[in-house]
């Protein structure tokens, strides 16, 4: 059956409780899930406290400032800090997010920060994502061609480039497929909406050849048709994306050439 | 644990090029279902409180029999196609998930055939 439960070793503990910030009058409280694979310990909540008067404004920002001035054991990963390298993806305040583009205040009281939700963790606010990666390299998200290289770039009308706006955007940071009960049960065999999405940039883009070699390796009762438009990934997407409307998009496309 | 490769894990057994028509029907059945239910509400509602005779006037008469018929089909195949999702997402253990897949579409067979043959019969006045 799915597991609806997590496993006795996985349920998270309370954690240690680290000093509040001497003299600040702007105290915010973040609740952070921790976890080692070096010790054998459950997952715990550590509570910090920072002086937001003396920190940035987003998430993230708090983080580098827990990691440089309070705990540096905290495991996170980052990069560009602007919302377009997709590595610092977490579950903030209840939904998947980009820490660097989430303002610490948007969340009323405590800011829990937790890992992506129902992946592997390696550690502390780190998933592992092998599997997620591996499924974007099997839709093949490269321009696929069987007419030689033009002299020039190949060509494309303002009017179909303009058919992937809305789907190049996406940098894969997995906030809509960790955030799907259906990628939940099935990520296995199940693509989930971040491939999707991506897949369909490629099924939308009118140079590509290969569109449908590429709607055979989707069709699939698992690897598509496990979408049952829940809508989970569009409402949670940082980069305010639709990849639920992507994936309608393929639906229809598979219908169509039946038709 | 496994040592096969990232890539091989996500393609696993490949696509089943098969889906479409699953999907599909079940859009079909459901919009078919809409003016049917809406049909047979009302009728429902007019009929309450009558007799047995004229209850089986009702389903007698042919237009009824008629939609009645596309009634039960569309109702038992819309049913089995989104039970079996449902069993897909959840069952996980492989030998139990096709046991219940089974038993569900068997289970909507008979009672869909057991539900034409009954109003053909009275239609036919058996």
């Amino acid at each position: 059956m799915a597991e609806f439960s997590l496993p006795k070793n996985s349920k998270p503990v309370e954690g240690k409780e680290w000093p509040k910030p001497d003299g600040a009058k702007n105290v915010k409280t973040f609740k952070i899930y921790r976890w080692s694979p070096d010790d054998g310990q459950n997952p715990r909540i550590d509570t910090y406290h920072l002086d937001l008067d003396d920190c940035g404004p987003m998430v993230l920002d708090a983080l580098i400032k827990i990691k440089n001035e309070v705990d540096s054991t905290l495991t996170f990963r980052r990069s560009c800090r602007e919302g377009v390298c997709g590595s610092c993806a977490m579950n903030i305040d209840g939904a998947n997010t980009l820490a660097c583009t989430k303002y610490i205040t948007d969340a009323k009281g405590d800011v829990k920060i937790y890992p992506l939700p129902h992946q592997r963790v390696i550690k502390d606010l780190v998933p592992d994502q092998t599997h997620f990666f591996a499924q974007y390299r099997e839709i093949e998200p490269w321009l696929k061609t069987d007419t030689p290289a033009p002299e020039r770039e190949r060509l494309q009308t303002p009017e179909d480039r303009a058919k992937i706006d809305g789907l190049w955007e996406c940098v894969l940071c997995a906030c809509c497929s960790t955030s799907c009960p259906s990628y939940w049960w099935n990520e296995d065999r199940y693509l989930g909406p971040a491939i999707l999405l991506q897949a369909y940039r490629w099924l939308a883009d009118s140079r590509d050849e290969a569109t449908g070699e590429r709607l055979d390796r989707l069709e699939d009762p698992f690897r598509l048709y496990r979408c049952h438009t829940i809508m989970n990934c569009t409402k949670t997407c940082p980069k305010h994306l639709n990849p639920a409307k992507a994936i309608a998009e393929i639906k229809k496309m598979m219908v169509e050439r039946r038709l | 644990m496994s040592l096969r490769s990232p890539l091989g894990r996500a393609r696993g057994l490949g696509s089943a090029k098969s889906g479409t028509d699953h999907w599909w029907a079940q859009r079909l059945t459901a919009l078919a279902l809409v003016p049917l239910i809406i049909w047979f509400v009302i009728s429902m509602i007019t009929i309450t409180g009558a007799d047995h005779e004229t209850a089986l006037a009702f389903i007698g008469s042919p237009i009824n029999a008629v939609l009645l018929t596309l009634l039960i089909v569309a109702v038992f195949h819309h049913g089995q196609l989104g039970l079996q999702v449902v069993i897909e997402d959840y069952v996980h253990t492989k030998w139990l998930e096709v046991a219940l897949i089974l038993a569900v579409k068997g289970a909507a067979i008979f009672f869909g055939v057991a539900s034409v043959y009954a109003v053909i019969a009275i239609a036919l006045g058996g």
